[in-house]
């Protein structure tokens, strides 16, 4: 049979809510947040996977994934929005996966960044440039 | 073992004719002696598996004159690479004679004489008739038709779609991908699919609301053909609601996700295929790309941006086959797949000359049955083009049917200025050829076709420039959208391809008075197509044909209004 997301929701709600606690940065810039949330460490380039399209349907609702096996935490940011905090989401150790999507929204072409905190305190960051276009001429 | 390349053949039909020793002595009857059904079709069945290949016919179902781009630029790692090369240059790298049937079907050098000489093209007759020669070949040869088929004439807008579906049916295909077919709406869309007697792929057609495949549009299909197992997997247009109004289709996302194409291809092989297809309508710089990142597929049947290669491109393991629009080409491809992998193919892109295949009578009739009711409107001639006129629109910028649908919008909507989409599909009319009422429908349909005309700074016209050539231009081809530049009228402008968004485009000019646009100052604009709910206007063939009904003959200056730099 086929098991879609819907049936996914219905089934997981309650059991989502528990892991994955979105909080929001407030740091000025995205790299003030970065900073903040690494404290200056090394990033490896991989470690953590985002998925976002790479040129948006609709800016004010951008879906994206993080993925990030054995993180504590895993932060969002817009680097171009004028807030560019957008969620840290934070897995507890009975998080079966460290894997979290959401819709944000997108002010222009920017990158979106993910860093991950790895349990052993490590960090890893994937950077990805998402187009917000005014699109019209298909061929 | 013997490599891959050491069976690599491949050829385009019309280069094996005698002949071809330059144009000038060659009457029509003499043109036409040199081509011949059977060399034509003439092909050596090889190894187990046939794959037949037509793409973005726009509903062309009667014969046309198509002229190929004088201007297609690539940029980053493709900059002078297929299919971003024309002309000439295009001729000397496939080893095409001038003059020669190959050059009057691929480029655009003396388009007007050889298309006297060597006939219009296309027509789903003909190409009924060499797909039965396939099958005759190779009984279970799959057709796969890769999308822009229900849109883009008059009998396809007025039955929204109804009559290329019927023609298509007939054809049987087994299986399908899509693009224009969405801007139907998605009612028409779903109502359609549901019936079809064939596979509607795409892994990459999504539910917006939810982000999950769809139960209309499966990613894949199973083939088993001369004792091999083919999975098909369909990619549909990846920027539907971009580059064409998404609220016609709110419930579905799409998206290039190679993510899940090799997810697909990984799922495919595990349940066996020995060969796996793509279907595609990404365009051909993204297929190319997406063939770097994905592993696995073996052919890539290439779509939307209309080019037609005599030979297929190879990137790594996987061949790219690209096969042209508008119903004038039609891509054969074999294949030996030995234990599960391909060990060689064997390709032909075959030119449909309609004066030289033989009509399918049956599918004639049909198409003929389609177009009755409309027989009277259709045939309405509504103007003619001077003899020094050709009427073309392929090329990435201005060609000369967008200078005409230019003009139409700024004298009959009293505009400074005219925008029209840069879209790569509508047939060409010949110097002194009567215009009629489906021809102005060929380069116009569409269901969005309001003409609007509103007011635009000069800053936002630069933002609208620029915002397209970055579709066109972004090095990285997963940022483009295929199609061509927005065609302007009334507005001259410099363009650099080389530079980053936002500093492309400079110099623009009113060309009415001759002054630099002002960003501050406000401007009359028209245009149409817009993919903004709402926009409200005439339809645009309503425009063109009051325009070409006053001008009676239609003669047009050469267009320099655009400079080229950084290519």
């Amino acid at each position: 049979m086929d098991f879609t997301r819907r049936n996914a929701i219905v089934l997981g709600a309650s059991a989502f809510a528990v892991f994955a606690l979105p909080k929001l940065a407030f740091a000025a810039t995205g790299d003030d947040a970065i900073a903040a949330f690494t404290g200056g460490a090394e990033m490896a380039d991989t470690g953590v996977t985002l998925t976002a399209p790479e040129i948006a349907e609709n800016g004010n609702t951008v879906p994206i994934e993080v993925n990030a096996p054995g993180a504590t935490e895993i932060m969002v940011l817009a680097m171009g929005n004028p807030t560019p905090g957008v969620a840290t989401f934070a897995f507890g150790p009975l998080a079966a996966s460290q894997h979290a999507s959401t819709r944000i929204r997108l002010a222009g072409t920017q990158d979106v960044v993910a860093i991950a905190k790895m349990a052993d305190g490590s960090f890893a960051k994937a950077s990805s440039t998402v187009k917000v276009t005014i699109g019209g001429c298909g061929g | 073992m013997i490599s891959r390349r050491d069976f690599l053949q491949a050829s385009m039909a019309a280069t094996a004719l005698y002949g071809a020793s330059g144009f000038g002595n060659w009457g029509k009857l003499a043109a036409q002696q040199a081509l011949t059904q059977d060399k034509l079709l003439e092909f050596d069945t090889f190894g187990n598996v046939s794959l037949i290949h037509i793409t973005d016919i726009h509903a062309q179902m009667k014969p046309i004159y198509f002229r190929e781009p004088s201007v297609n630029i690539g940029v980053g790692d493709n900059k002078g690479a297929v299919p971003h090369v024309t002309g000439a240059d295009f001729r000397k790298l496939y080893g095409i004679d001038d003059g020669s049937p190959s050059a009057y079907a691929l480029t655009y050098n003396d388009f007007t004489a050889l298309a006297q000489a060597y006939g219009k093209m296309g027509g789903l007759d003909r190409v009924s008739t060499v797909i039965n020669q396939i099958r005759g070949d190779r009984p279970d040869a799959l057709l796969l038709d890769g999308g822009d088929t229900w849109h883009g004439s008059y009998t396809c807008y007025q039955t929204q779609g109804q009559d290329m579906v019927n023609v298509m049916n007939a054809l049987k295909p087994d299986a399908m991908t899509f693009h224009w077919e969405f801007t139907l709406g998605s009612d028409r869309v779903n109502d359609i699919v549901s019936g079809l007697p064939f596979a509607a792929l795409g892994q990459n057609i999504f539910d917006a609301e939810w982000d999950e495949p769809t139960e209309l549009f499966p990613p894949y299909k199973f083939f088993e053909t001369g004792g091999v197992k083919v999975a098909v997997i369909g990619q549909a247009f990846p920027y539907m609601p971009i580059a064409n109004p998404g609220w016609m289709f709110p419930e579905y996302s799409f998206g290039i996700r190679d993510n899940r194409m090799q997810e697909m291809v990984d799922e495919v092989r595990s349940q066996g295929a020995e060969l796996v297809v793509c279907l595609s309508h990404n365009g051909f710089d993204v297929d190319k790309q997406m063939a770097g990142i994905v592993t696995g597929i073996d052919v890539i049947l290439s779509g939307h941006t209309h080019d037609a290669l005599p030979e297929p491109v190879l990137v790594g393991e996987t061949i790219i086959v690209a096969s042209g629009s508008n119903g004038k080409f039609v891509s054969r491809v074999d294949l030996n797949v030995q234990n599960g992998r391909m060990m060689g193919f064997r390709h032909k892109l075959i030119p449909i000359f309609s004066d030289v295949i033989e009509p399918d009578q049956a599918i004639t009739a049909l198409i003929d049955e389609q177009r009755a009711p409309y027989a009277d409107q259709l045939s309405e001639v509504i103007g003619k083009t001077s003899d020094d006129t050709l009427l073309y629109r392929r090329g990435n910028f201005n060609g000369s049917w967008d200078d005409l649908i230019c003009d139409a919008l700024m004298s009959e909507r009293e505009a400074d200025i005219a925008l029209s989409p840069g879209v790569r599909w509508g047939p060409s009319i010949l110097p002194g050829q009567d215009i009629t009422r489906e021809d102005i429908f060929n380069v116009t349909s569409m269901s969005y076709p309001e003409a609007y005309r509103t007011e635009m700074t000069g800053e936002f016209l630069h933002v609208v420039l620029e915002d397209v050539a970055d579709n066109l231009f972004n090095p990285n081809p997963y940022y483009q959208q295929g199609g061509d530049m927005v065609r302007t009228g009334g507005l001259g402008y410099h363009i650099d391809v080389s530079k980053p968004q936002g500093s492309r485009i400079t110099e623009m000019t009113l060309l009415k008075t001759g002054e630099k646009i002002d960003p501050a100052k406000s401007y009359q604009v028209a245009g149409w197509a817009s993919v903004n709910e709402g926009t409200e206007g005439p339809p645009i063939w309503d425009v063109v044909e009051a325009h070409i009904a006053k001008q009676g003959t239609i003669s047009l200056d050469p267009n320099n209004s655009v400079k080229v730099v950084g290519t």
